[in-house]
């Protein structure tokens, strides 16, 4: 764990780092009265001066007492202060999308693997092909289209309607709800094609099994031999898909942040990018691995939990 | 398998590759097959609805979408085709030097894969881009330099069942050096699984492009892109549908083609991976 986040900050902080273009001239250049001195002067305030591995060395230190530094956008603020304040809505919306991901591909995944070539298998097969190769923010960009200008069902960016101080706590929730649809359902639109397909893979092969054989033999309900025998043994390996998702879900964000205005760290991450906020993308990129380590880390965790025979051996 | 799901299944990949030869073959004749130079403007036509003179209407600046479409293929495919080739050169070096030695030289290389695995790549191709200039090369680039640890896994597996095999050890009793025995004589038998992951490696860098294009920070206007047309989509999202149906449609397409033609490679020359 901890090695692999080294190996992350360091590829990407020598990377930044070793790239042309400094946070200095986007400060610096639209201003005429900006002198050479001056310029050198940031430079040293930022140590942009040092050495790049001395420069790591500073900031793993920081980060080891807990400091992720302070932005060089004009607002000069704590970068910790500026993710926490939009790391819940991101964590908000990806939690959300897994759970839209199980909760619809699982129950995809099975149907077509018990229905092999039935009609439902082949109009899902089609579907998750299609799946594969939406781009998600020409989706987004449709069902604004469609559900927030056509019909007008849905607003198309924020999280909050003009009116949202003066509704009720309960209008208030279900302004929220209305904005994140479209957002969630983007966000998992892309998970969806690739686990319902895992899953009625796993599942025809777990049908073929032996031990299904035993269950049927004995006389089971086919039910009882679907979801109680096959479902379980599926679901496992697909706990391992989902872990590994969760990189594609974090980078998604930035795409859907961006399009639907939403106030999260995605966004918070391109606009650092575009201010060249060194400090602030590498606490984005420091929390985004740490995410993603923690959500394999669970994985393995339920895995383990969930299989008997890792868990004894 | 049955002979109807062999003829299905080659319908498919028929399908597919009918695709990716019709995006081709657009592509080289841009020049010849667009109805209107690309980057003419014409601000009496702005935004214009599609109509018989302009199919697919016409964008901010009142140029005409289709022809900006039909120059977009040869960006998309060139970004797609690169981007690949790098990925593949890189997996299958190290992909090869992985499985084929083992040992403390395969679980440096197999680290380091689990690193790059494990990091929201996007997060990287976004920073990384935005601090080079954004051009085509610099994407070309760095999407083939976040896209090879699939190669790398798939053919560090085939050499790890591939080294023990006769043939190696007959090219080696006769003196053949590392280097040789892993280029001529393993990889080649490795070609299969290359030609499938390039395929739907193709696919993937189209759609990485046009979410950079997209985000402003792939290929830069004027320059036309299926991803930077819908830009303007974007922004004239209330008056314009037709600048974000048409290129996206056109990603769909393209991008269902080079996975049907993929999942077909690998089902006529992989036997095993045959469901």
């Amino acid at each position: 764990m901890i090695p692999l986040l080294l190996g992350i900050t360091i590829i990407c902080f020598f990377v930044m780092h070793l790239a042309p273009g400094s946070p200095t001239d986007l400060q610096t250049e639209m201003n005429p009265k900006a002198s050479a001195e001056m310029k050198e002067r940031l430079r040293t305030l930022y140590e942009l001066d040092k050495p790049i591995h001395v420069q790591y060395w500073s900031w793993l230190k920081k980060i080891s007492h807990g400091d992720l530094g302070t932005s060089f956008s004009t607002d000069h603020r704590p970068v910790a202060a500026k993710i926490m304040e939009r790391l819940p809505i991101t964590i908000l919306i990806n939690l959300l999308s897994l759970l839209i991901i199980v909760a619809v591909a699982v129950p995809i995944g099975v149907l077509s693997a018990v229905h092999k070539d039935s009609l439902f298998d082949k109009v899902t097969a089609v579907l998750v092909f299609i799946g594969f190769a939406v781009p998600t923010f020409w989706l987004a960009l449709l069902l604004m289209i469609f559900f927030g200008i056509h019909l007008g069902w849905l607003p198309i960016s924020g999280l909050r309607s003009m009116n949202y101080e003066y509704l009720g706590a309960s209008d208030r929730l279900i302004d929220l709800a209305k904005h994140l649809i479209l957002p969630v359902f983007v966000s998992a639109f892309g998970g969806l094609a690739g686990l319902s397909r895992y899953m009625r893979a796993n599942m025809l092969e777990v049908i073929q099994q032996d031990y299904i054989m035993t269950a049927r033999a004995k006389g089971l309900s086919e039910r009882d031999v679907i979801y109680k025998h096959a479902l379980r043994n599926a679901l496992l390996p697909a706990i391992t898909i989902l872990g590994l998702s969760i990189p594609g879900l974090i980078g998604g964000s930035v795409i859907f942040e961006t399009i639907f205005a939403i106030p999260g760290m995605g966004q918070l991450f391109y606009m650092s990018v575009m201010a060249r906020d060194y400090p602030t993308i590498m606490g984005i990129l420091l929390i985004g691995a740490i995410l993603t380590l923690a959500g394999n880390l669970i994985a393995d965790v339920s895995y383990a939990l969930a299989d008997p025979r890792i868990r004894i051996s | 398998m049955n002979s109807w799901e062999t003829l299905y299944k080659n319908k498919l990949m028929l399908t597919g590759s009918g695709i990716v030869l019709l995006i081709f073959i657009i592509s080289v004749l841009a020049p010849w097959l667009a109805p209107y130079d690309p980057g003419q403007i014409d601000l009496k036509n702005v935004l214009a609805s599609p109509s018989m003179k302009h199919l697919f209407g016409t964008d901010p600046l009142g140029r005409d979408v289709l022809s900006r479409m039909i120059w977009g293929a040869r960006i998309s495919l060139l970004v797609g085709f690169v981007a690949t080739g790098i990925a593949i050169i890189i997996g299958a070096i190290l992909g090869a030097v992985s499985g084929y030695y083992g040992g403390w030289i395969d679980s440096v290389i197999m680290r380091f894969v689990d690193i790059m695995l494990c990091f929201p790549t996007f997060f990287l191709i976004l920073a990384v881009i935005a601090f080079l200039e954004p051009s085509i090369w610099n994407i070309m680039i760095i999407i083939g330099l976040t896209g090879w640890m699939g190669v790398t896994r798939l053919v560090r597996a085939d050499f790890i069942s591939l080294r023990e095999r006769d043939f190696v050890h007959a090219a080696k009793a006769i003196g053949a050096g590392d280097l040789r025995i892993i280029f001529l004589h393993i990889l080649p038998n490795s070609m299969a699984s290359i030609l499938v992951a390039a395929t739907l490696g193709i696919a993937g860098a189209i759609l990485t492009e046009s979410a950079l294009s997209f985000l402003g920070i792939g290929v830069q206007p004027p320059t036309p892109s299926w991803g930077n047309i819908l830009t303007a989509g974007k922004d004239n999202i209330d008056i314009a549908w037709w600048l974000s149906l048409y290129p996206g449609v056109a990603i769909l397409i393209t991008v269902v083609g080079y996975n049907l033609l993929g999942e077909g490679i690998r089902d006529l020359l992989d036997p095993r991976l045959k469901k």
